[in-house]
């Protein structure tokens, strides 16, 4: 009787195989980048313009539509994209805060009593999420603000002013005086005056972004058991009050690890304001790859900057996330 | 002693507010409905009626606008260039040729989905639905290219191919079930040979003559780029996302990074990197068409995405299902092919489909660097001083024909996840 163990054959040894399995992937993983990188090196160095941050220091010679920190042609590109990203970072942090507000209320309404409100809301989603957000925008600058009036024309609110040049908003000024927009020669002045590119573009971020986070909304509420709801009718509240107080914490649970995709989707579509017109990061990113032809430095330096914001768009998130989950001892 | 007071009138409490009416709990009449439904208390029955004046007035004035105002002459002047850009007019046969073999092949394909039903189907041969689409697809093709104002021959053409269509749809579904079930069986790898087979007579080649990819343009190029990323970015997201969940740590890592790089970038960043970096990247040469490599961009774009999709299926299938089938002796692949991820791919499909119609209104975003696709030659159409100031018609256009598109592939999904659905198939 021969008791000789089988041996396995090494393309079948649990021991071999993932290394082989990874050695092979490696090789070709190494090859193809040493290859792509190999080019990149050596086609740039022969146009001169191997990787060198020197040119940051160097005038932009362009200048910015608007800014929120001093600018003028003469400064250096640093400044011009920092005037970018701080111009980025204002439509997104706007951004964040309208599309909340609006997906949450539209969320809301698609659990209304009223009928034609709850239609009203699932035809506002299926419209908004079923049309190229840069079409979106693209009608909401050139069909909408600019054919709006100007002048005495424009549209008034008391402290608001929409017209062709930008939306005007009474605001603080000199002092505690609070100041609303004013016809000075037709053509209104006030503390804080919106450019018609950001109105344009903030209105076509947020109502794009709430469309998708009213669709958030209403997975969270819709996870919330019915009886919640059943309860909280059986104690005497109303509608809203069962929502305020009942449900929507309990659905801000599943609410808010979702909305963290949809924040950062709109802080990465944020740089379709270039269509517009609105001087974004990369917007001025482009500007300066015309001109100075820095194209590998221009991608890291956007690259970089998105990422920085996604991670702290998800940072925010997590620790609000933290905030609502339900703490067990 | 205090009587205990019980009872039906003491023991209950008095209500905190007036009870409402019982729901009637059929409501037969319509008025009765809409009362329910919009008026059922005094603030519903004020927005109710606030909401019902502003669609009034939104739809009155945007029918105004549609019928008195609006020139869709700019539309109607450049259908041509809106469906196929600046494609040579000596070869638009070859476009032709295409569009009849594909709706003759939909109508085929169609027609036997009806013929061999699912054991979840009624079996009808005309459900109500398909009259439905074939009474819709006869009011386009009477309408809409008269609308367009296209010439008579044009016209005649999109009446015969739709007759075609409906022709092969009533050709399959009657005399499907008597054909040779080899040659059945032909018919779903028919369509990626009419896929090759399209790219050919569209780009050119076996001895057709060339039409350069700058050359295409409108719907034409939307499509192509749509379908070509949709399709080539399937096989990268499976693999991705199974070397995300692998245990090999080379593997897994590189996955990781590959996704993350590309979900941390907005497209536009990315497309940059595609017109202005990939050409110092490959040996000279190498590199693609402007067209192409924003088609490979989409591709690799679309990619990381379709793997998130694919992840999360492949996560709620349960561990069980890969160690019973490598218990039955499944090698590894094997194991994957069969078991686990036709369940993945099935619960990833939602997910998956979603990703395809964002990536198709993503497309729009080649017009920013300067393509010529559906949104590129509206904007060049607008540049036209003759068509200047036309913006309302053809942003509006655009967005029905992209809502359209958008909100088919939405419904077909459904429609596909029931016929996957392993709750209603055939045991």
């Amino acid at each position: 009787m021969s008791t000789t163990l089988e041996r396995i054959p090494w393309w079948r040894d649990r021991r071999v195989v993932p290394w082989i399995v990874q050695a092979v992937v490696g090789l070709a993983l190494l090859l193809v980048i040493t290859l792509l990188v190999g080019n990149l090196v050596r086609n740039l160095t022969a146009a001169g313009l191997l990787l060198s941050w020197r040119w940051l220091g160097q005038p932009a010679s362009f200048d910015v539509a608007e800014s929120l920190i001093p600018f003028d042609a003469s400064m250096p590109y640093w400044r011009a994209l920092l005037v970018g990203l701080v111009n980025s970072l204002r439509v997104i942090l706007v951004g964040l805060v309208g599309a909340t507000l609006l997906g949450t209320a539209m969320g809301m309404a698609s659990f209304s009593g009223n009928g034609l409100l709850r239609r009203l809301a699932r035809v506002y989603v299926e419209v908004i999420r079923n049309i190229p957000l840069l079409l979106q925008l693209l009608f909401w600058y050139f069909v909408v603000f600019l054919a709006l009036p100007n002048g005495t024309a424009a549209f008034q609110l008391p402290g608001i002013v929409l017209s062709k040049s930008g939306l005007y908003l009474a605001w603080f000024a000199q002092g505690l005086s609070w100041l609303g927009p004013e016809l000075v020669n037709g053509v209104w002045q006030a503390p804080l005056r919106l450019s018609v590119e950001f109105t344009a573009l903030l209105t076509g971020l947020i109502t794009y972004t709430g469309a998708f986070v009213a669709e958030v909304v209403r997975g969270g509420i819709a996870s919330v058991p019915k009886g919640q709801w059943e309860a909280a009718t059986s104690l005497g509240l109303h509608w809203s009050a069962s929502m305020r107080s009942v449900v929507l914490p309990q659905a801000l649970r599943v609410i808010v690890p979702g909305l963290n995709s949809q924040y950062i989707s709109l802080a990465k579509n944020s740089s379709l304001a270039v269509a517009v017109g609105y001087v974004d990061l990369y917007s001025v990113s482009e500007t300066t790859l015309n001109q100075t032809g820095r194209a590998l430095e221009v991608f890291l330096l956007l690259l970089g900057s998105y990422l920085i914001i996604d991670l702290l768009i998800s940072a925010v998130m997590n620790g609000a996330n933290q905030l609502v989950q339900i703490r067990e001892r | 002693m205090t009587p205990i007071q019980t009872g039906p009138e003491s023991g209950t409490t008095p209500p905190l507010r007036p009870a409402r009416p019982a729901p009637e709990s059929v409501q037969p009449n319509w008025a009765g409905a809409l009362r329910q439904e919009l008026f059922a208390s005094r603030t519903d029955g004020l927005v109710s009626v606030l909401l019902i004046m502003v669609i009034l007035a939104a739809a009155l004035g945007l029918l105004r606008w549609a019928l008195a105002q609006a020139q869709w002459a700019v539309i109607q002047a450049n259908t041509s260039l809106f469906a196929i850009g600046r494609y040579p007019v000596q070869q638009q046969w070859r476009l032709w040729l295409l569009v009849v073999l594909v709706a003759a092949l939909s109508g085929v394909s169609w027609g036997l989905l009806r013929a061999f039903p699912r054991a979840d189907r009624s079996g009808e041969i005309w459900p109500f639905n398909d009259r439905l689409v074939v009474a819709l697809l006869g009011f386009l093709a009477a309408w809409l290219p008269a609308a367009l104002a296209l010439g008579l021959p044009l016209q005649l053409r999109w009446w015969v191919i739709t007759a075609l269509l409906v022709t092969m749809r009533w050709l399959a579904g009657h005399w499907g079930r008597s054909l040779p079930s080899r040659l059945v069986k032909l018919v779903p790898l028919s369509w990626p040979l009419l896929y090759l087979f399209g790219m050919v007579l569209i780009a050119g080649g076996l001895g057709l003559p060339r039409v350069p990819p700058s050359e295409w343009g409108g719907l034409l190029l939307t499509l192509l780029m749509a379908s070509f990323a949709i399709l080539l970015s399937f096989p990268i997201g499976v693999v991705v996302a199974l070397g995300r969940r692998s245990s090999l740590p080379l593997l897994r890592w590189s996955s990781v990074l590959y996704i993350e790089f590309i979900r941390g970038a907005p497209l536009i960043t990315l497309l940059f990197l595609g017109q202005n970096i990939l050409g110092y990247m490959l040996p000279g040469g190498w590199a693609p068409d402007r067209v192409w490599r924003a088609a490979w961009v989409l591709t690799f774009f679309c990619g990381a995405y379709l793997a998130e999709a694919v992840r999360a299926g492949l996560s709620a299938v349960p561990p069980g299902q890969l160690e019973a089938a490598r218990s039955l002796g499944l090698s590894m692949p094997l194991a994957l092919q069969r078991v686990v991820l036709p369940q993945a791919l099935r619960i990833a499909l939602p997910a998956a489909v979603g990703q395809f119609i964002s990536l198709l209104q993503d497309t729009t975003l080649l017009s920013l660097i300067g393509l010529l696709d559906l949104l590129g030659t509206a904007r060049t159409v607008m540049a036209n001083p003759e068509f200047l100031g036309k913006n309302a018609e053809v942003y509006l256009t655009l967005a029905v024909l992209f809502w359209c598109c958008c909100a088919a592939l939405g419904l077909g999904s459904r429609a596909l996840e029931r016929r996957l659905d392993p709750t209603h198939s055939p045991v």
